[in-house]
């Protein structure tokens, strides 16, 4: 199949290691993997701060870019979410019905990455190894908006030598919620306190999530303390071969 | 001016009442955040609340149809309200009881005064209410000389320790069982003075403090949670029978209800007395259920009033996606599951509404710029509105409440705000690939401010400093994916 990445701005510029490794995954399965180079952000940030005005420009953007496309994957759950629960209220917001009904079309064919493995490809074991200590973080917008359930558990089950711990209190926010952990750091960052000692107590080496954003986040708090912690996403994990680990 | 020209719909007036805080939501919460106690008392409750309504939930096998119903129920009545309103102002009327219009607060207060004056009593009895909170009856009362006394255990508690209520259902729930054992030796007069904090102990006590009240009070005050418009009937539903005690012993009656509170027929309580009870106190079913009807002689108040609330309401109908926050049945499941509300507690919203609804429906009923801070305190995690029995999608008012507030201050600022500029300026970078990769080779410059294996940035100016202050930041990349696909596979387009 023909996947078009959507690499979200935040991996494209902070994290080329989670595309790259999307990249892998979908390659390894025998998929062909294109990046249209026109792609920017989804403007879901600017959407979230509520500067819709300034997000149509970039809604335009994300559907003129990956209108040719048949399917689109991104490794976010959260910038999935804005595409397909956003684009058209922002573009009808400004009375661009056209654009609306264009956006509604290609949010129908983007997928975050374990529903387009498990959902779509009706994969759920990706040939991936890697030996360690996992738990993983279901982030809120994959969870509550894309609602992707247990598709990256189930992936993660089958990875070759990993040690999945369960996360206690995993359904709980992490804190982050984009310019929120500005706005309002100080209730961010009790969040994250509390995000961070359920995964202390899992005893695990890395802890694993579908958004970089809210790992980000999490990464920020447990490397501040020295806790020897690492993040890892979900894609960086099913990349993983026996040769080549992250 | 609305865009039919007419005068947009008043909001609730300044000055009166408990919408507004003094000061804005993160300033609030990190004050809130830094009383460990508070936190404890407010974790412990809502995880307890929390757990008791999941387990009631899960037991109704049709609970998304029934929250499906009660949905669509009230967006029915949403789109005819002003039909239903003088439907049940005829039925109320027709059994004897007596309606008042109150634009607002002042207007609800003065009518309320008005009618208590009339009896010539000087203290009224009330049932726990939302709405006579957010109006400041018992402090307009209190001004014409006529005490106001809270029935309800846990308002009674707030009441006596000079206090503001922190949780929609249970008002004092910033409050432990030592901390309300102190509030009554100083607040009852005719308290034992060898009270114990043990939960039957003060029970007792509360009880036989309320207990002289009912047998005397002429007057008593209610809010309603339910008016049916084709019988004219009013309902409350507690958990303590001390509201049925005020709705019921006194002569006279005063019921002051929000006019998004009715339902159009007797048949769809139905739905809302199963969502209620689970949602709110994890119960299967509330103790008690009072409904009454106008006036029957020689049982029950003589002398029955309902006062129909707008105070803002009619402009938050006005906006299509923010008139959802009418919906709410007051239940506080938002507010149990919502991590930010249990961090921060109740007070920290500044108004009688907390939580999630609150963050959507005062910033409405004062006009946003009253309350610009609440629709961004929240991480829109989204439980809350898998938990709202009535499917309020709470995160999406938000955001469009997020919206309007930049939209209004683009109109009133002939200069744009460094956060409006900042926002503009990454949306012009972004709107083109190669300005944006351009951005993206600057930034890399971040790499300077990194240290330490793995590299992070540990500290950035303002406004990012909140960011750095107790996390770190990563460090750009030696390249960005975008020139790793170049290099590595040429145009990617080229390769379709
Ligand atoms: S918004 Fe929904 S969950 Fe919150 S109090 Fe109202 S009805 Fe209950």
């Amino acid at each position: 199949m023909k996947i078009a990445l959507f690499a979200t701005c935040l991996a494209d510029t902070l994290f080329p290691d989670v595309a790259k490794a999307t990249v892998r995954v979908l390659e390894r399965l025998g998929h062909e993997v294109v990046f249209p180079q026109a792609q920017t952000c989804c403007g879901q940030m600017h959407v979230n701060t509520g500067y819709q005005r300034d997000a149509l420009p970039l809604v335009r953007r994300y559907v003129e870019t990956f209108e040719p496309h048949d399917v689109i994957v991104a490794p976010s759950g959260s910038c999935v979410g804005s595409i397909r629960h956003q684009h058209a209220t922002v573009a009808r917001n400004f009375g661009d019905e056209d654009l609306a009904r264009r956006a509604e079309l290609v949010a129908e064919r983007t997928y975050e990455l374990s529903e387009l493995l498990v959902g779509v490809l009706g994969v759920d074991d990706v040939g991936a190894y890697f030996p360690h200590r996992v738990t993983y973080h279901p982030t809120c917008h994959s969870l509550r908006m894309l609602r992707v359930g247990d598709n990256p558990l189930r992936l993660l089950r089958n990875v070759r030598g990993i040690d999945l711990v369960e996360l206690p209190e995993a359904d709980q926010c992490c804190g982050f919620g984009g310019t929120f952990a500005v706005k309002n750091a100080d209730t961010s960052t009790a969040m994250l306190t509390d995000k961070m000692r359920n995964v202390l107590a899992t005893r695990a080496e890395v802890c694993t999530a579908g958004d970089a954003s809210c790992l980000m986040h999490i990464d920020g708090g447990l490397s501040r303390l020295r806790t020897g912690v690492r993040t890892l996403h979900l894609a960086e994990i099913l990349a993983s071969t026996a040769e080549a680990t992250p | 001016m609305m865009p039919d020209g007419s005068a947009a719909p008043p909001t609730a007036p300044p000055g009166v009442g408990h919408l507004r805080g003094d000061r804005s939501f993160p300033a609030a919460a990190r004050e809130a955040l830094g009383d460990s106690q508070l936190r404890r008392n407010i974790g412990n409750a809502t995880g307890t609340i929390r757990a008791k309504r999941a387990a009631v939930v899960a037991e109704v096998a049709d609970w998304e149809e029934l929250r499906e119903a009660g949905r669509a129920l009230k967006a029915d009545t949403m789109a005819r309200l002003p039909e239903l309103l003088v439907q049940l102002e005829a039925n109320v009327t027709a059994a004897g009881g007596t309606v008042h219009w109150a634009r607002d607060a002042n207007d609800a207060n003065a009518i309320v005064t008005d009618i208590v004056r009339a009896t010539g009593s000087d203290e009224v009895v009330k049932v726990k209410s939302m709405a006579t909170q957010e109006i400041g009856l018992n402090e307009a009362l209190a001004d014409a000389g006529i005490a106001a006394i809270e029935t309800d255990l846990a308002e009674l508690i707030v009441q006596l320790g000079d206090d503001a209520p922190s949780h929609i259902l249970v008002p004092a729930i910033h409050r432990n069982r030592a901390e309300i054992r102190d509030i009554f030796l100083r607040g009852m007069a005719d308290v034992d003075p060898e009270l114990t904090d043990e939960p039957r102990r003060l029970a007792m006590a509360a009880r036989a403090h309320l207990r002289a009240k009912f047998l005397t009070a002429r007057v008593g005050v209610s809010g309603a949670n339910f008016a049916v418009a084709d019988t004219g009937t009013l309902s409350v539903v507690e958990s303590e029978g001390n509201g049925r005690m005020c709705l019921t012993l006194p002569d006279t009656l005063v019921t002051v209800m929000g006019i998004e509170k009715i339902v159009p027929t007797w048949r769809d309580l139905e739905v809302f007395l199963q969502l209620l009870p689970r949602s709110s106190t994890g119960e299967r079913m509330n103790p008690y259920t009072s409904m009454w009807t106008g006036v029957h002689p020689g049982d029950g108040p003589q002398d029955v009033h309902l006062v129909l609330l707008d105070n803002g309401r009619t402009a938050a109908l006005a906006d299509e996606i923010g008139r959802q926050a009418l919906h709410c049945i007051r239940c506080s499941a938002c507010l149990n599951v919502c991590p930010v509300y249990e961090r921060t507690g109740g007070h920290a919203y500044g108004s009688v509404y907390p939580g999630p609804i609150g963050a959507i429906l005062s910033p409405q009923l004062t006009g946003i710029e009253d309350n610009a801070s609440l629709p961004f305190a929240s991480s829109l995690c989204g439980a809350c509105y898998d938990a709202c029995p009535v499917k309020i999608n709470i995160p999406e008012v938000l955001v469009h409440l997020r919206a309007r507030h930049v939209e209004e201050r683009r109109r009133l600022r002939s200069v744009p705000g460094p956060e409006a500029v900042a926002m503009a300026a990454a949306a012009w970078v972004m709107a083109e690939p190669t300005r944006y990769a351009a951005a993206q080779r600057a930034a890399r410059a971040g790499r300077l401010l990194a240290r330490g294996t793995p590299r992070r940035i540990r500290a950035l100016p303002p406004p990012l400093s909140a960011w750095t202050a107790a996390r770190n930041a990563p460090a750009p990349p030696t390249e960005t994916f975008r020139e790793w696909w170049a290099r590595t596979r040429g145009d990617g387009e080229a390769r379709s």
